[in-house]
């Protein structure tokens, strides 16, 4: 559909979400992304039928552990979307991106150079 | 999507393609016909010939090109398009001077001017006519400007405008100034629906959706709002799912749908804009000035297949479309001559690569005795074990013509990879995926002694497996193979910033190359295929999907829920053609029953279900002492039907003499219409509405079947149809004409003022407003006849135990809907009939005969291979928690208690990869996808600094 999204976003290939290891979620911020989000099938559609809703529970515990350590979980992001909506997909890129910006650069990088 | 499919023919070893060639001559008799061809000269040796293009790129000559449709110009020596099967090149010898320039270019020697006209006989069983359609030409339509007015374009020229290897690039222009147009108007049923100009009385069935298509995609490349109009007589988007993409065209991104035909288009000569004459729909003249018109050509039979036809002595209808049978949809006049496709009737892709199915499905059974005879088989050379060699990675980057190339530095990005680690060879590709580069690769591969390939170019989804054959083809494990997507997810996307998207793109193949380095060889298990079938559903979709298996040598055993055969066409009595259903179906039932291959199990549930592709178990209770029955499988197909809506609409249910249309069809069956005298049918019920989105299909076709009954038997009665638009596609438009001919009226009114309808001792009072008339009108009829549309049969429970997918409507998900129409997702698994979404009872016969079709491609096999993708356990390091055995949603991983270990047999794993995510010690990994091969993915892009 050749839909603009921002270019600061790469994807990073699974064969179900239900594969994300909370290990990823948490290596991508501490090498130093900004943000971090999970796009799964609709709630009750997963291919492998709890995938996504595994993904969910992983995503909340990232967010929960990186607000304890004083990173904010709101890094890390989970969304829901068919295989058919290509400009949904465009749409959560760009508010992720959106409210990344927002929050500023990961903090871990501030506290290296500093 | 075309371009993997063209690789694939050329590339299968029993498909021998025969290019510039006719048939002169047909004879023998199915099983052993003889066709004598006639070659003509192509100039240049195919099989020298590599592609390269040195003879075009020194043709001195011009030519039009006809492949983008006049737009642009060629060389004398030409290829059609990059990506063309096989990849040669040919002289056009209209326009060569013979100057042979290109002669002493080619390296290949494969120039040849001596090149002679020949004949070759082919020794085959049964023949498929697959050839197709051109558009319609509207250079006849003087009153239409084409040919005289330059931005006056046909829909197939503005295909080739829109298209990134067309003549503009891609880049939305017009012929006149190649300005942007800001105004496109859309003109429907050129060359369709017309016996006036055109003497085409059909519906060309796939202009309304392509001219929908063509002003979403306009619309993308637009740089301004461009306002998108689309003039027609009946929006016609009757395929599964097509009105949701009309309703966004029109609801989502203002498309305008204008309920005319055009009068006249003139051209104002100082701008080149055209003003287009309609009377809108009170029936005043208007005028409204668009920059660029484009013509929604039909589709038409050329006369080079009305020559074939008559060659091969096959019949041909008053349009030349092949004649065939409602019920035997792809068998021609002539035995063992098949047909599909436009050929067979107008049709949209979908249908006319189930209908190729279904043919071959036929094809197949005629030669089923000597399968294998005469085929040849792959040789795969033994695989080399790199597994202790460092990796060598070699980088292909892909221009994909200028998909990529036009927005990326693919230059840039391939010297980048080359210095990556690892890497010892690193190149661009015009189109990687061509036949050519597959030959490169595999040189490549032995000359650099790689033992990593990366591909960056497109999605892994479409262009992965071929990728993996080409690595095969030299020794090399498949799965030592990464794909960097820098098109679907990068070129495309950020095609307004270039210097990103190279960025990005160098991001992405950097961290393609650091997975690829992290890859490992991995082995598919070989399994033998159980040589049954399963069907599921007794209807006319499952008996002739278990004839179709029956007839090719397979043994059937065929599920029925209820106590005989016959689905819902029990309750049918006639196509709109004329044919007997009832009498169809009795002989059916009667083959079935007696075929030796096929067994009927009556009153069956499914009741428990396991295994995988090639090796199914299904547990079915039968009958009412509920025996129970194991059945082993190979492959499945589901064809559980649907029926017809029932109507909460229109005091149907509370007042008698409000009917749906099967009913109706009951009452004419039975009494016949000499009591009427005056019935309304009104359409949409149940459909295109809130809660069911989509159009049936076949509502309209139903109700003008039964008007035209009651308009034969008794012409005083006097027959409404309410509607929102006809959809009478195909060659059923002669019935929309004729029912009014033989006046039938027709009153279209909007789905937001629906007609009402109010019961009275009288008779049913029926209101709606007439559009043309701007009045509302007033019918008192006997009987109302609702045109109830199609519910998918209740299959929760099925559903349940057998885990297929179904979209919120309840119709089975196919595989990919244009080239994979009658596959579901899962492997070994079939899709056919009215369980896949609302269609008539020929097209359910076809589609039927193809998923019998897609079945034998496993059946015909005594085995395959499974994915190699599976989960494995450190069994040392594994502390027996037991979370991965909860955690799977197919209950995979089991606790051997004699052997105290988790196992997890590959064969049956999904390979979701979520016992992997969830084991506590990360003693679980995931083939292809270990954490070290998605962390190195992370590392890589976080190591180039965000």
């Amino acid at each position: 559909m050749r839909l603009d999204y921002p270019a600061n976003i790469k994807i990073v290939r699974v064969p179900c979400t239900g594969k994300v290891d909370l290990m990823y979620l948490l290596t991508a911020i501490q090498k130093g992304a900004d943000g971090v989000y999970v796009v799964g099938c609709l709630e009750g559609t997963c291919h492998y039928k709890q995938g996504n809703f595994k993904a969910r529970e992983r995503v909340e515990h990232a967010r929960r552990l990186l607000d304890e350590v004083g990173l904010e979980g709101d890094r890390v992001r989970m969304y829901n979307l068919s295989s058919g909506e290509g400009p949904t997909f465009a749409a959560y890129a760009r508010e992720m991106t959106e409210h990344i910006k927002k929050l500023g650069p990961n903090p871990l990088k501030k506290w290296a150079t500093a | 999507m075309i371009s993997p499919k063209l690789v694939e023919v050329g590339r299968h070893l029993n498909i021998n393609i025969i290019t510039n060639s006719e048939i002169k001559s047909v004879e023998g008799e199915p099983g052993n016909f003889s066709v004598t061809l006639v070659n003509h000269p192509r100039y240049i040796d195919p099989v020298k010939c590599t592609g390269c293009g040195e003879c075009a790129r020194h043709c001195p000559v011009t030519a039009v090109n006809r492949y983008n449709k006049g737009l642009d110009d060629r060389r004398a020596t030409f290829i059609e398009y990059p990506q063309a099967v096989p990849l040669a090149f040919g002289i056009d010898t209209d326009t060569c001077i013979g100057c042979g320039l290109c002669e002493n270019m080619c390296v290949a020697k494969a120039i040849r001017y001596d090149d002679v006209e020949r004949e070759s006989v082919l020794t085959v069983g049964s023949i498929i006519l697959a050839s197709g359609s051109q558009g319609y030409d509207p250079s006849k339509l003087d009153f239409l400007g084409y040919g005289k007015y330059p931005n006056v374009v046909t829909s197939e020229e503005f295909e080739r405008i829109l298209s990134a290897s067309g003549p503009y690039r891609g880049h939305l222009c017009r012929p006149l100034d190649r300005e942007e147009p800001r105004k496109i108007a859309w003109l429907q049923c050129i060359g369709s629906r017309d016996t006036n100009k055109c003497g085409n009385g059909y519906c060309s069935s796939v202009c309304c959706m392509y001219a929908v298509k063509e002003a979403m995609i306009a619309k993308e490349h637009a740089h301004c709002d461009l306002d998108c109009a689309i003039f027609n007589m009946d929006i016609r988007t009757f395929g599964k799912d097509y009105e949701k993409y009309y309703l966004r065209a029109k609801d989502k991104d203002g498309v305008r749908f204008i309920k005319s035909r055009v009068h006249t288009i003139t051209e104002i000569p100082e701008t080149g804009d055209l003003i287009v004459r309609f009377a809108n729909e009170s029936g005043q003249m208007q005028e409204e000035t668009f920059n660029m018109v484009v013509l929604s050509v039909g589709l038409q039979i050329p006369e080079t297949s009305k020559e074939l036809a008559q060659k091969l002595g096959i019949k041909l209808d008053k349009y030349n479309f092949a004649v065939t049978d409602p019920f035997a949809p792809v068998q021609t006049s002539k035995a063992g001559v098949y047909t599909c496709g436009v050929f067979q009737g107008p049709k949209d892709i979908p249908s006319s690569v189930t209908e190729a199915s279904a043919a071959a499905c036929i094809a197949g059974a005629d030669l089923s005795e000597a399968r294998g005879t005469d085929t040849k088989v792959i040789q795969i050379p033994d695989q080399q074990d790199v597994a202790a060699q460092e990796p060598r990675i070699g980088v292909f980057v892909c221009n994909c013509g200028i998909n990529i190339g036009g927005i990326v530095n693919v230059p840039e990005v391939t010297a980048y990879a080359a210095k990556l680690p690892h890497v010892v060879y690193a190149d661009q590709n015009l189109f990687t995926c061509s036949q050519d580069t597959q030959d490169k690769i595999k040189e490549k591969i032995i000359e650099h002694k790689l033992n990593r390939v990366v591909v960056a170019s497109c999605s892994p989804k479409t262009h992965e497996q071929m990728f993996m054959e080409t690595l095969e083809a030299c020794g090399l494990n498949r799965y030592l193979f990464e794909m960097a997507n820098i098109r679907n997810q990068n070129s495309w996307i950020h095609s307004k910033s270039p210097a990103l998207a190279t960025q990005k793109a160098k991001d992405l193949v950097r961290m393609a190359v650091a997975r690829s380095a992290t890859l490992k060889q991995l082995n598919e298990k070989v399994i033998s295929v159980n040589k049954q079938a399963l069907v599921i559903g007794g209807g006319v979709a499952g008996m002739n999907a278990a004839l179709g298996l029956g007839n090719q040598g397979f043994h059937v055993v065929l599920l029925e829920k209820e106590s005989i055969l016959g689905g819902f066409s029990r309750y049918l009595h006639h196509t709109i053609e004329g044919g007997d259903i009832q009498a169809y179906l009795k002989q059916l039932i009667a083959e079935v029953t007696a075929h030796d291959h096929i067994e009927v199990l009556t009153g069956a549930r499914v009741v428990d279900f396991k295994g995988y592709k090639g090796n199914f178990t299904t547990d079915v209770q039968i009958g009412a002492q509920k025996e129970n029955r194991t059945i082993p499988h190979g492959i499945i197909i589901v064809a559980t039907g649907a029926r017809e809506y029932s109507p909460k609409e229109y005091a149907y249910n509370q007042d008698p003499r409000v009917v749906t249309q099967v009913q109706l069809g009951d009452i004419l069956e039975e009494k016949g219409a000499r009591d009427m005298s005056a019935v309304v049918m009104i359409q949409c019920v149940g459909s295109r509405n809130a809660e069911n989105e989509n159009c049936s299909r076949i509502c309209c076709q139903n109700a003008i079947k039964n008007a035209l009954i009651i308009k034969k038997q008794n012409p005083d009665t006097n027959v409404f149809v309410l509607y929102r638009d006809i959809r009478t596609y195909g060659l059923m438009e002669d019935y929309y004409t004729e029912a009014r001919n033989l006046g039938v009226i027709f009153i279209r009114f909007e789905a937001d003022n629906p007609p009402q309808v109010v019961p009275s001792p009288e008779g049913m009072r029926v209101m709606v407003k007439d559009h043309i008339l701007q009045q509302n009108l007033e019918i008192e009829a006997d009987l109302v006849a609702l045109s109830a549309g199609v519910t998918a049969e209740d299959t929760s429970d099925l559903c349940g135990i057998m885990k297929f997918n179904r979209n919120p409507e309840g119709f089975f998900i196919e595989a990919h809907v244009k080239l994979r129409p009658v596959d579901m997702p899962g492997e070994g698994i079939f899709l056919c009939g009215t369980a896949h979404g609302p269609k008539l009872i020929t097209e359910s016969i076809a589609q039927a005969q193809a998923a019998a079709s897609r079945a034998t491609t496993f059946l015909s096999k005594s085995e395959i291979k499974l994915s190699a993708i599976t989960a494995h356990v450190d069994t040392e390091h594994c502390v027996k928690c037991l979370t991965c055995v909860r955690s799977c949603p197919f209950n995979v991983p089991v606790f051997n208690t004699e052997k105290q270990i988790i196992e997890i047999d590959e064969a049956i794993c999904h390979g979701c990869g979520i016992c992997a995510g969830v084991c506590p010690r990360q003693t679980i990994q995931l083939n292809y996808y270990e954490d070290d091969q998605i962390l190195c993915k992370i590392d890589a892009l976080l190591a180039g600094g965000m």
